[in-house]
């Protein structure tokens, strides 16, 4: 028997030991049924008074944000990257060309069939920022979820850019933490981010720092 | 197989450890600082939300289920895991540990590694077995670089260098990162950790992590973090290897929609952390091309037999009790001398090491239940370090050094004299009259000779009042209900409870 092997059977053991008899499996799920869940899964607020949480809990984090109309996405994107000056920008590939602002320089990432693109981290780096949309966002605490779904791209796409100019439409914004995974299950198994603000450390003192590894400009527009 | 390293460090009793850090003013004015801040931020947090304590019972439930079943989680884990292109190794201990992932690492032929924060790696003590097999582990996470520069230990498990101010972080900045002009300003620091980081991020190959959870039914891995720098070691290298402790697994990923809630606020006292990443296996073109998730067991699984101390194991690692302890509050983390301090810490260590070290750790606690009230998993901790410190008696008891140790010769006087109302009523007139030679002029009293030296060795007593509470209670008791004041019967009622709480 290889070590691995029994390394594996004898932890198993170990804890089958220290519990006792083994709960046949839809015994165990009945039990799981059952747990207490009395905390607030849906939310209360208006779609108003929820977008304006959302915006207040991203402001508190060190991130810009804007509402704007679906009819201006163009034009309030080209305002926003002229604002902070970026003008070579990566893109998921499946970005609706309709959202991008000429004078401006788009490298689509990714794509049907090659995922894998021919930007490495470096070059990532090496851009201006990067523009997304995203799954699903938090209002109570001012999170943006990205799933590698349409308009997100892989993961390092929206994590070597400094800047990061994200999208989200009002009807994605959920008020609490368990809507949003209600949104995320069917999916679950997708590579899932969530994030709250640009980076930040509070290792120093408990002094919140924004901007470590992570993009350390975050801007989000809110399309209504 | 011996375990290759302790997460116990050395061999010191906890007060021997906390009077040394109890001089060092410096340490004590930065934990203080630290954890005062933390606190305040997580009362504020945890405060707003109106269903925190339905929060805190449903995390409760979750997790005490989780264990109650682990075997079978683990196992629902492991084929989700695999199924989605992971590999999952399992270790018996840290020596085990630590050879899979040196192995992992070898066959990729690399000579450095990044490294995420992980308690699990500083348990098995996987830095050093790397470096004695000539890898050299890059630590990215702040606190874990300041830590790993400063040639330093962890005082804290959510942020290690707390006992640490921003000159303290300069100093070893400017030293190890060749930065002579660097700035004292958190936000120098940081972008001095940016610049240092950056490019191993980019050129390694290799990255090692812990895990916050894993989720049973699909084989995922949460991991929550706040600077990025986990995101870098998760997404960018080739190869990801995360070792975790094998009580973390969930049944569900909708499970953290609780715990994604309770942890943020009570461990950083914020409304959520900037990043939480959950991954399945590989996925082609996003992510490592090759993951393994190491199982380590290292002594946790005989933890689930003792029903009243299993409960330890539901721990999520937020660290709210460390803050709102009043022991670590003054000493730090350093006194508890283990990877795993504080108040979970005091229960946890000793655990993991079956009884054989940290035996002082339960003991260093007032149990005043700041840690119960606070803990978003609800493990009664003071409920656990007592039944520890029985257990410790138990044993001692059963050697002859441990039947006439001072304690236990102590505590079998204090029962005899519990047992009978006339002899306790004789021990305190007697007591009445003889301490009155040892009170001192703000009518306390400061040391009593030896036997009972070692009571008043760290604690001010205060004499015994003129009139018992007996004698109060002779007087007051009118005729013809003696029974009720019957002073044997209180008195055999009295000694049972005196012996029950030993």
């Amino acid at each position: 028997m290889d070590s691995s092997f029994s390394a594996r059977s004898e932890v198993l053991r170990s804890i089958r030991s220290a519990l006792g008899q083994r709960m046949e499996a839809d015994r165990i799920a009945a039990q799981y049924g059952a747990l207490p869940r009395d905390y607030k899964r849906a939310g209360t607020l208006s779609q108003e008074d929820r977008l304006q949480l959302f915006l207040r809990r991203l402001e508190e984090y060190g991130a810009g944000v804007k509402r704007i109309a679906s009819h201006g996405i163009r034009e309030e994107i080209g305002g926003q990257l002229a604002a902070r000056g970026c003008r070579r920008l990566v893109i998921p590939y499946d970005l609706p060309a309709a959202w991008l602002p000429l004078s401006f320089e788009f490298t689509p990432y990714g794509g049907e069939g090659k995922l894998s693109s021919s930007l490495g981290a470096t070059e990532l780096d090496g851009m201006d920022g990067v523009l997304t949309g995203c799954t699903v966002a938090v209002a109570e605490t001012g999170s943006i979820v990205l799933q590698s779904g349409p308009h997100q791209g892989p993961r390092a796409l929206t994590l070597a850019p400094d800047y990061h100019l994200c999208l989200v439409f009002a009807d994605q914004v959920v008020e609490t933490v368990p809507e949003s995974f209600a949104v995320l299950d069917s999916t679950s198994c997708l590579p899932t981010t969530f994030f709250s603000g640009p980076s930040a450390t509070a290792d120093i003192e408990m002094t919140r720092i924004k901007g470590v590894h992570g993009p350390r400009f975050l801007d989000v527009l809110v399309v209504e | 197989m011996k375990p290759a390293a302790s997460s116990h460090w050395s061999g010191r009793d906890f007060p021997v450890a906390a009077r040394e850090l109890l001089e060092d003013s410096q340490i004590r004015s930065n934990v203080r600082h630290a954890t005062n801040v933390i606190q305040a931020k997580r009362d504020a947090v945890t405060g707003e939300l109106a269903d925190w304590q339905q929060l805190r019972d449903a995390g409760e439930a979750i997790r005490a289920h989780s264990l109650a079943h682990l075997d079978f989680y683990l196992e629902q884990f492991e084929q989700g895991c695999t199924r989605a292109g992971g590999q999952v190794h399992w270790a018996r201990d840290a020596a085990e540990a630590n050879q899979i992932v040196l192995g992992l690492i070898q066959r990729h032929g690399v000579s450095e590694v990044l490294k995420i924060k992980t308690m699990t790696s500083e348990e098995v003590g996987l830095n050093q077995h790397l470096e004695a097999n000539g890898i050299r582990a890059h630590e990215t996470d702040l606190a874990e670089l300041i830590i790993q520069l400063g040639k330093d230990k962890p005082s804290h498990f959510v942020v290690p260098a707390l006992h640490k101010n921003r000159m303290q972080v300069r100093e070893i900045f400017q030293r190890e990162m060749h930065l002579p002009e660097l700035g004292e300003r958190p936000e120098d620091l940081a972008s001095a950790a940016r610049s240092y980081l950056r490019e191993k991020f980019f050129r390694l190959k290799v990255a090692v992590s812990g895990a916050n959870f894993l989720i049973a039914e699909n084989g995922a891995v949460c991991i929550v973090e706040s600077e990025g720098n986990g995101r870098m070691c998760l997404t960018l290298p080739d190869v990801l290897i995360s070792l975790v402790g094998i009580e973390k697994v969930l049944p569900r990923f909708r499970d953290l929609e609780v715990f994604l809630q309770t942890l943020p606020r009570s461990a950083t006292g914020e409304r959520m952390n900037p990043y939480n990443s959950i991954w399945t296996g590989v996925r082609e073109g996003d992510g490592p091309k090759e993951f393994h998730v190491v199982l380590l067991d290292n002594r946790r699984s005989p933890i689930l037999a003792d029903a009243e101390s299993r409960q330890t194991l539901q721990c999520i690692r937020c660290a709210a009790c460390l803050n709102a302890c009043p022991v670590y509050h003054q000493t730090g983390g350093h006194a508890y001398e283990s990877v795993y301090a504080g108040p979970i810490g005091a229960i946890l260590t000793p655990q993991l090491h079956s009884m054989e070290e940290g035996r002082s750790l339960p003991y260093a606690s007032s149990l005043c239940g700041a840690c119960y009230e606070v803990c978003p998993v609800k493990i009664n901790i003071p409920e656990v370090l007592i039944h520890l410190r029985g257990k410790i008696v138990e044993e001692e008891q059963k050697t002859l050094a441990g039947q006439l140790g001072m304690w236990n010769l102590g505590m079998a006087a204090a029962a005899m004299l519990f047992a009978s109302a006339s002899r306790l009523s004789l021990a305190q007139r007697l007591g009445q009259i003889v301490q009155k030679i040892f009170v001192n002029r703000d009518g306390m009293i400061e040391h009593l000779p030896f036997p009972l030296s070692g009571w008043t060795q760290t604690r001010d007593l205060k004499p015994l009042p003129k009139q018992s509470f007996r004698q109060w209670w002779a007087e007051r008791t009118p005729p013809g209900e003696e029974s009720i004041g019957d002073p044997d019967r209180a008195g055999q009622a009295a000694g049972r409870g005196g012996s029950d709480g030993q």
